[in-house]
């Protein structure tokens, strides 16, 4: 037990003194803040409030356009020709023509731009026209008030179910987005820290200072030291990644939020001024998106995803670096890796291309499978949870995540023991049997 | 008492035997030769006493124990294809293989201490491995393998790879280790080294045992009894008993013959005769040297 501790203390040591891990545990925050920071900035500075002209000739949609955050309507009366004529001098960016005959023919509506308009702000405008005309069109079908109230009332009781279609789906986002943040660190690590195994190994045999080691250490030890040494590195850089990433992106935030104060208190000057005090944006309303964030986060069992997190991280982990520990026993230097890689990385990579469709469909039979076997299930499992998996589910892919990686290490360890002291030789798959094999 | 009893050892891998039934002991405080061409099973012996790999039949007794892993930390381990981590530092390395060797922190310190003033290479703690020389990297490791002072040394090919005063100086230090009660052996096929610094020999060939015991009885087991002289005049009409094998005229005049005796014969008498015929420059018993015994004793074996 002391030699296997020195073994993964060496392992720790060597690998966390290293400068590209210093290096790497600096720079990931940094780029993560970064990245966050631009996406954030360019996502508060860019809120200019677009104005949208409508004439409406069929009289029916006075109060119908109704203002929001970026948009603002404004209703004109003249006709559509000087309309088009004085737009260009105007401060609208866009023009809603809507003809007298909208109701019989809706495909008339136009809308007038000097640029082409967003996607956005077109279906807006349609959709509030649309609605209108089916409104209308209803009531012309003979469909009484009180059949109107009654269906009503069913479109109520149904958007109270669609409301919470409606939380679902924020939350769902929530789950979208961690359940592929945990598949795609868990689908780095086992790359990165996989491959360190190997390396080691192969380095080891290489420069044939395995034979001391294991005239001291069982082999076995020396394969398990190196093993849990890497995942220790793994987890050191995870903690420091979420105390640094938090540490800055609080720092960061701080000082988004003090200049977007003064910002917000500039234009709420400017729009006084211009004696518009309620289209006035509200500073209050821009931690209104954060808040939801963390509101939908918060709905989801953290304590649960952080500790299946760890755990198919650490199964993922050990799974992998066992076999990719087998090929750095296999072969004589870092370039004959590649013939024995593929059958590895090809399940991690199938795993993350799953990731995408089970991200579509948590609950579906292939999420459901690959989420139970051991090579696929670190990736597609952590896709799942997020969006809740039975407990029995989790539970059996554990189990044999479990079973999977005891069954790799043991592989490995009957290779490993007999590939770090066998030199010169190209080793072929039905050598590599051979191996498993041998008393 | 022996520290090491190998009793029918058989190792098989895949195509080959790499030890068929072999039986060697290993007197404790000797220097031991364990001697054979390449591929003749020497390393795969060593492993196994190493614990690296175990024989598929057979035991090894250390010190009338059977082998066990407390024994590891008793033996030092210099293996013929030498390595240590490249990236790390000098002493950083020495004191992780110490303490895989069962030393304390301190204890392994202290004692590199001493090592580094005795090989004065003070200088070398925080270098890099990489650094270093290949006669120094070898140097260090020539400390990790002796450093716990174990009680078996196992050495293969200790001095390839030194120049003369390094070897000089390894060599000093393995007849201190010797004084001191260790018991060392060495794997070699340079002759010369075997010559002056074995006590006992064992030699391996074809994965058997071929000849073992003190060096001193193997030479005089493979004694040819022949004399040579080296002389002027005309050496002939001896007595019967005395059988010239051959007559070389050498560089500078004289003539150089060897003389077999046979078995009664005493050398005395041979040289009385001598006396009588010819002027006598040299004369003396042809011992055979430990590279004759290996090349007779690998070409008497059959072509299995």
């Amino acid at each position: 037990m002391r030699n296997i501790f020195l073994v993964i203390r060496r392992e720790y040591l060597v690998r966390v003194k290293k400068k590209s891990f210093l290096v790497m545990t600096v720079l990931g925050p940094l780029l993560f803040v970064a990245f966050y920071g631009t996406v954030f900035w360019a996502a508060v500075s860019s809120v200019d409030i677009k104005t949208v002209q409508v004439l409406d000739e069929s009289g029916l949609f006075r109060n119908k356009f109704k203002d929001s955050e970026t948009l603002k309507f404004e209703m004109t009366d003249t006709s559509i020709d000087s309309a088009k004529a004085a737009f260009p001098n105007s401060d609208a960016n866009a023009l809603v023509y809507i003809p007298a005959n909208v109701i019989k023919s809706p495909k008339s509506v136009r809308i007038y731009a000097a640029k082409n308009v967003s996607l956005e702000l077109k279906s807006e405008i349609e959709k509030v026209i649309e609605k209108e005309i089916e409104d209308i069109k209803l009531a012309e079908a003979g469909i009484t008030h009180k059949i109107l109230e009654d269906s009503r009332v069913n479109v109520n009781s149904e958007t109270i179910s669609l409301s919470e279609e409606g939380e679902k789906t924020s939350s769902s986002g929530a789950a979208t987005v961690i359940g592929g943040i945990c598949a795609f660190l868990i689908y780095m690590s086992v790359f990165i820290y996989g491959t360190q195994v190997m390396r080691g190994i192969t380095e080891e045999k290489t420069s044939r200072i395995v034979e001391v080691i294991i005239s001291s250490v069982k082999p076995f030890q020396l394969m398990l030291g190196k093993i849990i040494g890497v995942a220790l590195v793994g987890l050191t850089q995870f903690v420091l990644w979420i105390l640094l990433t938090t540490a800055l992106t609080s720092a960061t935030s701080a000082v988004i939020a003090s200049k977007m104060s003064k910002e917000s208190a500039q234009m709420a000057q400017e729009m006084k001024k211009a004696q518009m005090p309620n289209q006035g944006l509200p500073g209050g309303n821009v931690d209104n998106p954060v808040a939801e964030v963390l509101g939908a986060v918060s709905s989801l069992n953290l304590p649960l995803i952080i500790g299946c997190f760890l755990f198919y991280y650490l199964g993922g982990y050990l799974l992998y670096s066992a076999l990719f520990g087998a090929v750095g026993a296999a072969v004589d230097n870092d370039a004959d890796t590649q013939q024995f890689m593929l059958p590895i990385t090809l399940p991690i990579i199938f795993s993350f291309v799953f990731a995408q469709f089970v991200l579509r469909d948590p609950d579906g039979t292939l999420a459901f499978w690959t989420s139970i076997i051991p090579f696929t299930s670190p990736i597609i499992m952590m896709v799942r949870i997020p969006f809740g998996v039975p407990a029995w589910e989790i539970a059996l892919s554990m189990v044999l995540l479990v079973l999977g990686f005891m069954g790799t290490t043991w592989i490995a360890a009957r290779i490993y023991r007999v590939g770090i002291l066998m030199y010169g030789k190209k080793v072929s798959y039905k050598e590599l049997v051979k191996w498993i094999f041998y008393k | 008492m022996n520290i090491i009893e190998v009793r029918n050892v058989t190792k098989e891998y895949s195509s080959h035997t790499a030890l068929d039934n072999v039986s060697i002991s290993i007197p404790k405080g000797c220097i031991f030769g364990l001697l054979g061409p390449n591929g003749a099973g020497k390393t795969s012996l060593i492993r196994i006493i190493n614990q690296i790999t175990g024989p598929d039949s057979g035991e090894i007794l250390f010190d009338g124990v059977p082998l066990n892993p407390n024994h590891i930390s008793r033996i030092g381990y210099l293996p013929e294809e030498r390595g240590l981590y490249k990236k790390m530092k000098v002493g950083e390395q020495l004191l992780y293989l110490a303490q895989l060797k069962g030393l304390s922190q301190r204890e392994a310190m202290e004692k590199l201490k001493s090592w580094f003033i005795k090989f004065d290479i003070k200088t070398w703690w925080d270098k890099t491995i990489g650094d270093l020389s290949k006669g120094m990297q070898q140097k260090v490791q020539f400390v990790s393998t002796v450093l716990h002072e174990p009680d078996l040394i196992i050495l293969d090919e200790p001095f390839s790879g030194f120049d003369p005063i390094n070897a000089n100086l390894i060599r000093d230090e393995i007849l201190e280790l010797k004084q001191k009660g260790s018991t060392i052996i060495f794997s070699t096929h340079r002759m010369e080294t075997v010559e002056e610094l074995c006590d006992h020999i064992a030699l391996i060939h074809k994965s058997r045992k071929v000849l073992d015991g003190a060096k001193r009885e193997i030479k005089e087991q493979f004694k040819t009894h022949t004399y040579f002289v080296e002389y002027k005049g005309h050496l002939d009409e001896l007595d019967p008993i005395y059988q010239i094998l051959d007559q070389k005229i050498l560089e500078d005049g004289y003539l150089r013959s060897n003389i077999h005796l046979d078995g009664e014969a005493n050398s005395n008498a041979l040289l009385l005769n001598l006396l009588s015929k010819v002027e006598i420059r040299a004369f003396g018993e042809n011992i055979p040297t430990m590279s004759d015994i290996f090349m007779k004793a690998v070409n008497e074996v059959p072509e299995a």
